[in-house]
């Protein structure tokens, strides 16, 4: 089973850590996303650009509303997600787990995949 | 992340809503200050054994407001002191007490915060100076040293500033559509005055000082989240994200100024150019243009370009002509020659420039410009006599080594430059 790891994390603490914390960060997360790649298990990873950036498209009106910001004003933000194949749910939260350990702070959504296509047109 | 630097992140992204929050409870910078350290001291003893609160910033107001109240009742020995544990441990109340603050307040304290800053009595420095230390919450010392100025010169000028601000009255009434709109103009330009403090310094001194770049752009991702429709702030995150993306490529090893064309653009930072990018496309889409928006829109040019020789300098050469529509300036006209000498040739840059002499007499980058127009026009005498001014008033040792980098161009190469053009 496909799982969707959706992670959240309060933008203004994320945006406060120096360079050199978020580089280590990443390099925790990298050693997990390396372990999952040579298990076969890691599908694609996104890391998303903060909501500042974002334009939510509403479509409950006629024509479509544009607002600046995100779809939704909460205390975490959507930051990013994996994609990993897990047997189980007890799976997929260790891989969260693993994660976490590696980025701690917010929280995981751990979210099965329905419908998955791999796309690979875009580099 | 250790313990201690996840709560040193959580404190310093709370720390704008939360004084913000305890200036509009107490109406006085040094209790607010005050009561927010204590809060601080609290959480490090608290989180790391209770987990961090759900709101961190939530959670510093309502105890900062606790025990600077604890504080006006000590010292008038009204009551007993309260057992610090019932304090420090909120457990439901903090539920309660989220929904209770309002976010809209939230947005106008943390302008008000910014904006007691960028007070017009105040110079330049003591309004950087200032923010630094009461919104970013730097140290001192820290802020000493990205100034370049001892310790305690920097507390008496921070003291001074105080001083005045406290003496002009903190504006605590919710302000209405044209006053948030005019302080949001002048946060903005005290936000690009931060980022110009770490950005301008000379490459010796980059490092110390490239934390205030960051800082800036910090705070007007800040400013956007508050204020997520405007496209002048989105604008002015856009230009301190492209020039800051630079960073890296901007010197060479010994410290001399490498120009933007140049420089080796894979070392500019990919990350910041998308965000700039992502930010500049939607603030074009509001059609209100101003010259954040516009600089703004000029760098991402430069960011768009994968090579110096691509640059579409006729759409930068209309945007500075709007630029200096918005905001007539001889310092923007300055930079439109270097635009127009692209397209039309060193002769057409000239013409662009000679008329600013009065007005750009003392101004480095004048002279400069000006020699390298006169080098490539192959009018050698006159362009070593500008070079020379340009020394004169170079304001870095830095900016003085690349001109005379020029004059010994000039010096080698002799008349020969003459048959040099720039390419379109």
């Amino acid at each position: 089973m496909l799982y969707a790891i959706l992670c959240y994390h309060s933008e203004d603490v994320v945006c406060s850590w120096s360079k050199e914390q978020d580089d280590a960060v990443m390099a925790r997360v990298q050693a997990v996303e390396d372990k999952l790649a040579r298990q076969g298990r890691l599908g694609p990873v996104a890391r998303l650009l903060p909501t500042t950036a974002a334009t939510t498209l509403r479509k409950d009106s006629e024509p479509p509303l544009v607002i600046d910001g995100p779809f939704a004003e909460t205390k975490e933000q959507l930051l990013g997600f994996y994609m990993v194949d897990c047997a189980t749910l007890d799976e997929a939260l260790d891989t969260a787990r693993d994660l976490g350990r590696a980025n701690p702070g917010g929280a995981y959504e751990i979210r099965p995949v329905s419908v998955f296509r791999p796309g690979g047109s875009v580099g | 992340m250790s313990d201690l630097a996840w709560i040193e992140a959580a404190l310093t992204a709370a720390r704008p809503q939360a004084v913000g929050a305890l200036l509009r409870y107490f109406r006085d910078l040094d209790v607010a200050e005050e009561a927010f350290q204590e809060a601080c001291l609290k959480a490090l003893k608290n989180w790391p054994q209770n987990g961090p609160p759900r709101d961190p910033a939530a959670w510093l107001i309502f105890v900062g407001r606790n025990v600077a109240i604890d504080g006006v009742r000590r010292r008038a020995r009204h009551t007993e002191l309260p057992d610090e544990a019932a304090v420090s441990d909120l457990g439901d109340a903090e539920g309660a007490m989220v929904e209770r603050l309002d976010a809209a307040d939230y947005r106008d304290d943390i302008l008000r915060l910014l904006f007691i800053c960028c007070h017009p009595d105040l110079p330049a420095t003591q309004q950087v100076a200032l923010a630094l230390r009461i919104v970013s919450g730097l140290s001192v010392r820290q802020i000493a040293r990205a100034f370049l100025v001892g310790e305690s010169a920097m507390e008496q000028r921070i003291t001074r500033a105080k001083g005045r601000i406290g003496k002009a009255g903190v504006p605590f009434e919710v302000p209405g559509a044209i006053e948030r709109a005019e302080r949001l103009g002048a946060v903005a330009a005290m936000l690009y005055l931060i980022f110009n403090e770490g950005y301008s310094a000379p490459a010796a001194e980059a490092q110390a000082r490239a934390p205030l770049c960051d800082e800036a752009i910090r705070l007007a991702r800040l400013l956007l989240r508050l204020f997520p429709a405007e496209p002048e702030i989105m604008g002015l995150a856009a230009l301190m994200l492209l020039q800051h993306a630079r960073a890296a490529a901007r010197f060479d090893p010994a410290g001399a100024i490498i120009l933007l064309d140049d420089q080796d653009r894979r070392r500019w930072d990919g990350k910041m150019i998308a965000e700039g990018l992502a930010l500049i496309d939607k603030a074009v889409r509001h059609r209100r243009p101003g010259p954040y928006q516009v600089q703004g829109a000029i760098a991402a040019l430069h960011a768009r370009a994968k090579q110096a020789q691509d640059t579409d300098w006729a759409e930068i050469d209309l945007l500075y002509g709007l630029l200096e529509r918005l905001q007539p300036s001889p310092v923007v006209t300055l930079n439109r020659a270097v635009a127009v000498m692209k397209l039309r040739g060193p002769q057409a840059g000239l013409d662009m420039v000679e008329p600013l002499a009065d007005r750009l007499a003392g101004y480095f980058h004048f002279h400069g410009v000006r020699g390298a127009l006169l080098t490539q026009l192959g009018r050698t005498a006159e362009a070593r006599e500008a070079f020379g001014r340009a020394i004169a008033l170079a304001n870095t040792a830095a900016e003085a080594a690349h001109i005379r980098m020029h004059l010994d161009q000039l010096m080698r190469s002799d008349a020969a430059v003459g048959a040099e053009r720039a390419s379109p």
